[in-house]
């Protein structure tokens, strides 16, 4: 990390320049988001700086923060003299920052990660498909929103009498521990243990956003009737046939 | 069937699609490793475009991690770089130190340095290995894999686990050195120098494995440099990028060995590098052990960052809360944002960790070499023909675990 960046960097955009830190030995400037791709372009341009060797780019996310929920960072270093600097800009949800995949080829899968993960689209980005989980995946899962025991509905419910797939086997399954569940601390509710314990204690019906979720939980909860059913009416002929 | 020969230039034109035969290689494909799924565009032989997808082995690292403590992480890096689980740990340990603004003692320093020494010579010699095996020289397999169980055994000994040895903790290591530490090593030594030695006179003037590496995936330097490359295959391409030198950790800046380069970028600049890194490894934790002290601490020494000692943990009621709080609540870190990074078997390994001021991270990004790497390796291909994708792919050392996290 490198202070002499930091100064060319304020030179250069002045005012433009929202914020700076050097915490823990981290330079790191902020800048708005329609300054994003200038700063950028300037840091591998410009003579003195030379910012040429991409590092990492991600995301942090702030739900409770009203202004802008995501922090978007930047991480470069240049291969001439070894400094470091940290780029941040504050991205609301919805908004879309311009792409440096054009300047760097490495943003182009680290700005893929970033819309898989949290669901910030960059503009102009040439391919902007998810990269680690498949297309038909619901929601962005590194959102602090996002369940960490949430399952994806999305393979067809087997309706095939010899497979017995029950809860905790369902649609919140495994990992029944999570800490903080954020969807209710977000909305205010009472409970904000993970679902997974919730239901165990019977406090609260499970949660799920989705559509289809809800849809495999009432197949379920139509499948368990229908062998309830199947049953009593079995008991009830075994009962006439006597 | 007529011979060809024979045939007109518009009948053999029939016969030939000119369309890209589209080709699916894995996820589930014997070379490639660590489950990668390519998308190959296909012209007969040469690749006209293809598109590398990852994710296949997706665990959700990063989401775990905000869930338990801040130790809890340890087993999870383990299972990042498998290959040299070791120097995962110890980057983890040291992001979180960074955070906390402590240093371990300097005895621990250099067990780190040595243990992380051994575990990337494990891993380069697992790497070279497999290339070689791939090319269909399966005995350099076997004989470097050799020097692998070897390392183990010392790391067996030093932690107990084979492979995924959780041996790093915050502010510390989980044990000091066994007794036999030092002499372990030091036995090692040589025999890593002969195999390396003979891994030299079987592969290097092998005609096969010469005409399959050399000259085959070349990346440049401007595009190793764009794209984000570290490690061996940064260095192959010719920059001189070593975290070990360049943004000296632990304590190598006390060591003298040499950053090995390349100047084509190609699959034997990587074979090579690698096989150097090994020599220089070796140069490294011979220095460590010399210098290394015998006596002193390994652990820091804060009862708010280091479990007691298991005796007091049992026999006294400080001993018992401390272990408690850390192990329920995990140790507090101040409240920031640091990006610590360490030279990991592929190149720099990152952790950028920011905290809230609670014992459990608010967000953990780890920044895997091999997912950059593993962008370039399309640049590598393009152009090539379908059969350069298996030594390609296999010296760019892809590690799933790592690469999808």
């Amino acid at each position: 990390m490198s202070q002499a960046v930091v100064d060319r960097l304020r030179a250069q955009f002045g005012e433009r320049i929202l914020e700076t830190s050097d915490a823990f030995g981290d330079h790191e400037v902020r800048v708005a988001v329609k300054d994003w791709v200038d700063v950028a372009r300037c840091m591998k341009d410009d003579a003195e700086l030379q910012m040429d060797h991409f590092i990492d780019l991600t995301a942090i996310d702030y739900p409770e923060r009203q202004a802008a929920r995501f922090d978007v960072t930047l991480t470069m270093r240049s291969s001439r003299n070894g400094a470091r600097i940290r780029v941040r800009t504050q991205v609301r949800d919805g908004e879309e920052p311009g792409t440096l995949s054009g300047i760097w080829a490495g943003a182009n899968w680290a700005e893929r990660e970033v819309w898989d993960m949290f669901g910030i689209k960059f503009k102009d980005h040439p391919d902007m498909r998810r990269i680690l989980l498949y297309e038909e995946f619901v929601g962005h899962p590194l959102r602090k929103d996002y369940p960490i025991d949430k399952a994806q509905p999305l393979v067809p419910y087997r309706e095939e009498s010899e497979i017995v797939k029950l809860p905790p086997f369902g649609i919140e399954e495994g990992q029944p521990f999570a800490r903080i569940d954020w969807e209710s601390r977000l909305a205010g509710r009472d409970y904000q243990v993970s679902p997974s314990i919730g239901v165990q204690q019977g406090q609260r019906r499970t949660l799920s956003d989705s559509e289809a979720a809800e849809q495999i939980q009432a197949r379920i909860e139509a499948r368990m009737a229908r062998e309830a059913a199947e049953a009593s009416e079995e008991t009830s002929k075994e009962g006439s046939g006597e | 069937m007529e011979p060809a020969d024979e045939l007109t230039n518009e009948e053999i034109a029939l016969e030939l699609s000119e369309e890209p035969m589209r080709l699916n290689m894995g996820p589930s494909h014997p070379a490639m490793h660590g489950t990668i799924r390519m998308v190959l565009d296909l012209d007969g032989e040469n690749l006209v475009n293809l598109d590398v997808q990852p994710g296949y082995l997706h665990r959700g690292f990063e989401k775990s991690c905000e869930r338990g403590t801040w130790a809890q992480v340890f087993p999870y890096a383990d299972r990042l770089n498998y290959v040299s689980p070791m120097l995962n740990n110890v980057g983890w340990a040291l992001a979180v130190e960074k955070l906390l603004q402590i240093e371990v003692p300097e005895r621990c320093q250099y067990y780190r340095v040595i243990l992380g020494e051994l575990s990337r010579v494990a891993d380069h010699f697992t790497c070279n290995g497999a290339s070689a095996m791939e090319l269909g020289a399966f005995t350099p397999f076997l004989w470097l894999l050799k020097v692998r169980d070897w390392v183990w055994d010392i790391l067996e000994r030093e932690t107990g686990a084979r492979m995924t040895h959780s041996f790093g903790r915050i502010g510390g290591m989980a044990a000091p050195p066994t007794a036999n530490f030092k002499d372990d090593v030091l036995q090692l030594i040589p025999e890593v120098h002969k195999v390396v030695k003979e891994t030299e006179i079987m592969l290097l003037r092998n005609r096969i494995f010469l005409d399959r590496m050399q000259g085959v995936g070349v990346l440049t330097k401007e595009q190793a440099l764009s794209y984000g490359v570290t490690g061996p295959v940064a260095r192959s391409t010719g920059i001189p990028y070593d975290v070990r030198k360049d943004h000296p950790y632990l304590v190598y800046d006390r060591f003298d060995f040499d950053v090995p380069v390349g100047e084509d970028g190609d699959n034997w600049d990587r074979f090579m590098v690698r096989l150097e890194e090994i020599r220089q490894s070796v140069r490294i934790i011979e220095q460590a052990i010399a210098q290394m002290p015998d006596e002193g601490p390994v652990d820091v020494d804060d009862p708010r960052i280091v479990y007691p000692d298991k005796d007091s943990v049992y026999k006294t009621i400080e001993g018992t809360i401390a272990h408690f709080k850390l192990v329920m609540e995990g140790l507090r870190t101040p409240k920031g944002e640091v990006y610590s990074f360490t030279e990991g078997g592929n190149g720099e390994l990152g952790f950028h960790i920011v905290s809230d001021g609670s014992g459990t991270p608010y967000r953990v990004r780890v920044r895997p070499p091999c997912w950059y790497n593993l962008a370039a390796a399309r640049e590598m291909l393009l152009g090539g023909m379908i059969a350069d994708i298996i030594p390609t792919f296999g010296s760019v050392n892809m590690i799933g675990g790592e690469c999808d996290r």
